[in-house]
């Protein structure tokens, strides 16, 4: 489109900030002037290379994104019928939230649990656990989604123990397990272990899962974590497309084929506020995700560029003021993911920023995505913001601006080393830190908070996690130890530790440990003997 | 005794637990620096005991408790016990993050004295902060 550069036409403005949340400025209009490059080349077409206009050619005609709810709170019985709840409100994949202790690799009557267990997700102790969990849902008809990290090898053996008891093999096993580590360190601060002992066990995984889990995503290379700590759009698809690049590297380091393990790789994206902003975010990772396959890290099949993603709409934007308005911010959130192209998508809850969710609230945020899906008609074609002269150059701006983190990344040597000299947490703390000034200041309104407040509201009815839920989970775990062969335990415990200090793949002793059932902390405990901890040096 | 008065006030910003939401904790942080205050951020995963202790070893004016996980009701009235266990009872406790309602009457009642929930901005928690403090040098003068 190389028409001539005009002069952009002056307008009466209001007072304020005309800028994206990364602080983009934003031009009053945009025309064909704005349009850079070949429309075939950076546009193309839905389900074409470099996938801009989305990964699949009917998007959304095809199929509707798949609707998934993350839950978990208490123990696997509250878990199980919270899942039962939304499978049976249309929900069609399960999403599984673990508590604080079993993300950091402790068991729930470890002293470092008291209080935690159950409280942010739920408890996970052993096999046992699992087992309950999902109960009464056929494993072989859903798909379900793991949120879990640095013992991402032990839950997802659990997974396959479970599986394997109903009867469905590992290669039939659908789902999610998110993995993705770097951005632990970077954002949301839970880890076992030291950077690199913990990213031979994510390639450990991605490995394994390429010879024996064809439908399972080993990684889900996350930037929600990085935006709720604080990070612009820009920082969330730069930071999330280098760790993506990443995982690739080790993985061809261990002498895979780029082919046989990228297309199980998926992403899992962060929706805020800032509607074009976010829907540029979307367009502008599949574009860098497949060229980079492509040209950098010598992809042949199309599935390995085809960069497909989860989005959450972003917890932090809720509000405790007047939470019901919550409901509308999670809509237009919502909204930009769909528009942006997503495969499948979790809505949160309006009294969220006060409490886990209520099932009420839940339903609600469930309708939200029935509404956008079914009644307001932006999936009858695919992409229908593609050519839009705003939306194509902001994409352009968002792409440039992930290139020149990328740049500045590789000065450091590479992510690994970039998280080390603390680079990509300070960019966080400071785009944090600069976006609450803005708040003080009301250069930026959030209703309710910094504007349009009102004093005296009702109390909203909150969930509470009854205390005595740890106590049961204590006794279950309990029961377990009592319950078990302990000779097996120690000698598979005592297998895991030995293969750990050799470079062997590290999910078969890990599976032969949960058979026995072992617990996720006796494993971390075993792997820590021989790989350390991890404490970070803060920076704020 | 004006070397109690002209020294800055300390102030320790801690999270307790497992959660490792510190996104709170480090604007918080860097807003008392800000604003003068010497700050020693403990960083993620702290036991009451460990914050009991940098409270104690740093002679700080006050702590912060940034707690996200809802294990509020349990690390709270410990940290504040393992204080009164050592004799530290002029410390200016406040406590912040998701943090129900109905939970502050109570936390209130174990001694804390400001319990600031989201969307608190960090003038109004710089001000508490500073007056409270304040307090405190005069007592120990």
């Amino acid at each position: 489109m190389a028409t001539e550069p005009r002069e952009k036409p002056e307008f009466k403005q209001r007072d304020g900030e005309f800028s994206t949340m990364s602080g983009h400025p934003i031009e009053p209009l945009y025309g064909p002037e704005d349009a850079g490059g070949d429309p075939e080349q950076q546009i193309g077409r839905p389900g074409e290379y470099p996938f801009t206009r989305g990964p699949y050619p009917s998007m959304y005609r095809g199929k509707l994104w798949t609707m998934r709810q993350f839950a978990g709170f208490g123990t696997v019985e509250e878990t199980n019928e919270r899942f039962h709840y939304l499978l049976d409100h249309g929900q069609t994949g399960l999403s599984t939230a673990f508590d604080m202790p079993t993300l950091m690799g402790y068991d729930s009557d470890h002293a470092r649990s008291l209080g935690e267990v159950g409280r942010e997700g739920v408890a996970v102790d052993s096999l046992d656990d699992m087992e309950q969990l999902f109960a009464g849902i056929p494993l072989g008809g859903v798909t379900t989604s793991m949120t879990i990290n640095a013992p991402a090898a032990i839950l997802l053996a659990f997974y396959v123990l479970v599986g394997e008891e109903q009867g469905v093999p590992p290669e039939k096993l659908g789902g999610t397990i998110q993995t993705d580590i770097l951005k632990e360190y970077i954002a949301q601060k839970e880890w076992c272990f030291p950077i690199e002992p913990a990213m031979r066990l994510v390639t450990d995984m991605i490995e394994w899962c390429s010879e024996n889990m064809p439908r399972w995503h080993p990684v889900s290379i996350s930037g929600y974590h990085i935006r709720e700590a604080g990070s612009t759009a820009q920082q969330e698809l730069a930071f999330t497309l280098k760790d993506g690049f990443t995982y690739v590297e080790r993985a061809l380091e261990r002498g895979l084929d780029v082919d046989d393990f990228a297309p199980r790789l998926s992403f899992f994206f962060n929706a805020h506020i800032d509607f074009f902003e976010e829907i540029a975010k979307y367009r502008a990772a599949r574009r860098i995700w497949a060229r980079e396959m492509r040209d950098t890290y010598g992809a042949k099949r199309e599935e390995s560029m085809r960069l497909r993603f989860h989005a959450q709409t972003a917890g932090v934007s809720l509000t405790a003021q007047q939470p019901l308005n919550n409901v509308v911010r999670t809509s237009l959130e919502a909204l930009a993911a769909v528009l942006g192209g997503t495969q499948s998508l979790h809505t949160n809850s309006f009294d969220e920023a006060l409490a886990l969710p209520t099932e009420e609230a839940v339903r609600v945020a469930l309708r939200t995505q029935q509404i956008i899906g079914l009644e307001s008609g932006v999936v009858n074609t695919a992409d229908p913001l593609g050519g839009s002269w705003f939306v194509e150059k902001l994409t352009d701006e968002m792409e440039e601006a992930a290139y020149g983190y990328f740049a500045r990344i590789d000065e450091l040597g590479g992510m690994v080393e970039a998280i080390r000299q603390n680079f990509p947490q300070r960019e966080i703390a400071e785009a944090s830190f600069a976006y609450q000034q803005e708040l003080n200041e009301r250069v930026r309104i959030v209703v309710g908070v910094n504007d349009f407040t009102h004093e005296d509201e009702e109390p909203t009815p909150i969930l509470r996690i009854d205390p005595a839920l740890e106590r049961k989970q204590v006794e279950r775990l309990q029961a377990t130890r009592a319950g078990r062969d302990a000779a097996a335990v120690e000698g598979t415990l005592a297998e895991l530790k030995r293969a750990a200090a050799t470079e062997e793949n590290l999910m078969p002793p890990i599976i032969a440990a949960a058979r026995a059932r072992a617990t996720e902390g006796e494993m971390i405990a075993a792997m820590q003997e021989v790989f350390g901890t991890y404490t970070e040096s803060p920076v704020f | 005794m004006e070397a109690a008065t002209a020294r800055k006030i300390r102030v320790v910003v801690a999270k307790p637990g497992l959660d490792g939401h510190d996104r709170g904790a480090k604007i918080i942080a860097r807003a008392l620096r800000d604003a003068g205050m010497e700050v020693i951020y403990t960083g993620l995963h702290q036991t009451p005991e460990q914050i009991a202790e940098t409270v104690i070893q740093e002679d700080a004016d006050a702590v912060g408790l940034s707690i996200l996980s809802g294990a509020h009701m349990t690390l709270v009235p410990r940290i504040v016990e393992l204080l009164s266990e050592q004799g530290v009872d002029d410390v200016l406790v406040t406590v912040g993050g998701t943090i129900p309602a109905e939970d502050i009457p109570e936390l209130k009642k174990l001694g804390v004295a400001a319990v600031f929930t989201p969307g608190a901005g960090t003038d109004e928690i710089v001000d508490f902060i500073r007056s409270g403090a304040a307090e405190r040098h005069q007592l120990s003068e």
